[in-house]
């Protein structure tokens, strides 16, 4: 059984994991979470970063949701900012495609050009 | 939405942008008065009785992208096609309830889905939000509250990676203990 005394625990270890990494990166994930984010399936896609980020322990990126970026119909849409370039907005997304996203774009810094909106819209 | 867990993060999403601080899901699962109620309770900004009225109407929105929302009426359209209603109690500047509720055994009923995927959502996005989960099987009771978590946490935040999959562990256990994991 887990008890609220395991946090103690937790704590303890994460507060020294917080002093390492305090002058890290800003890698930020935005998840569109609206009606329409949510009825496209954004949940199971938010659930999979966050998986894939504990997975590989990239406690530096940020991860956040947002409301209607309007344009439903591109849904689940999840946006990336990396410091110093510009924002990607990667839509219709699911599961496997937002784990491609994190291994490729958030740990190599490389695009995954045909997810992208660009490449949606061509 | 494929799950009423779905429409739960939805309608909290509402709660959200009402800014409120401390926000309550209550679900009552009655097998025998064959009830499903959601309530989700929160202390947001509310709105006026005028509004409360005119907001199962899908063209009464707050959002600014564009001029129609669904959030409330995909709910309200869900729970009325199952012999049940939905009803919306607020006032400006405490807060909003919205009560839902369905006949249990309705056929067209969606299953309650994956509520610690739509639990984990609203406490990662959220972190300074309290968030309490009451949830009644035929009388067991399953309480989550985040005010005990962020206590015994101290400074460390709620969204950490660890934290969040501590939670998981301990909704699964709640969730288990409620059914025996009966609807999933």
């Amino acid at each position: 059984m887990k008890s609220i005394k395991d946090l103690e625990e937790i704590r303890k270890k994460t507060l020294d994991t917080i002093n390492l990494r305090k002058d890290q990166s800003g890698i930020r994930v935005v998840v569109g979470m609206a009606t329409c984010g949510i009825a496209a399936g954004a949940r199971p896609v938010l659930m999979s970063i966050m998986d894939e980020i504990k997975k590989n322990e990239l406690a530096d990126v940020v991860v956040a949701q947002t409301g209607c970026i309007g344009m439903c119909r591109l849904e689940p849409i999840v946006e990336v900012y990396r410091p110093g370039e510009e924002k990607v907005t990667y839509v219709k997304m699911n599961p496997s495609k937002a784990i491609r996203v994190i291994n490729e774009h958030i740990m190599k810094g490389k695009i995954v050009d045909k997810y992208t909106i660009g490449a949606e819209e061509k | 939405m494929k799950e009423i867990s779905l429409h739960i993060l939805d309608i909290v999403q509402n709660s959200i942008a009402a800014k409120a601080d401390s926000i309550t899901v209550k679900i009552v699962e009655d097998l025998t008065t064959d009830t499903l109620v959601i309530e989700i309770i929160d202390n947001g900004s509310g709105m006026d009785k005028e509004l409360a009225e005119r907001i199962k109407d899908p063209f009464t929105t707050g959002r600014k992208t564009r001029r129609v929302g669904l959030g409330v009426p995909l709910l309200y359209d869900a729970c009325t096609r199952c012999d049940g209603n939905l009803k919306i109690q607020s006032e400006r500047g405490k807060g909003t309830t919205v009560i839902a509720w369905f006949k249990h055994s309705h056929i067209d009923r969606a299953p309650l889905g994956n509520m610690i995927e739509t639990i984990l959502t609203i406490v990662m996005g959220n972190p300074e939000i309290d968030f309490i989960y009451i949830h009644n099987y035929n009388s067991k009771e399953f309480r989550f509250d985040t005010r005990e978590i962020k206590q015994a946490l101290g400074e460390v935040s709620i969204n950490e990676p660890q934290v969040l999959s501590w939670i998981k562990g301990f909704l699964e256990e709640g969730f288990n203990s409620l059914s025996g994991g009966a609807e999933k």
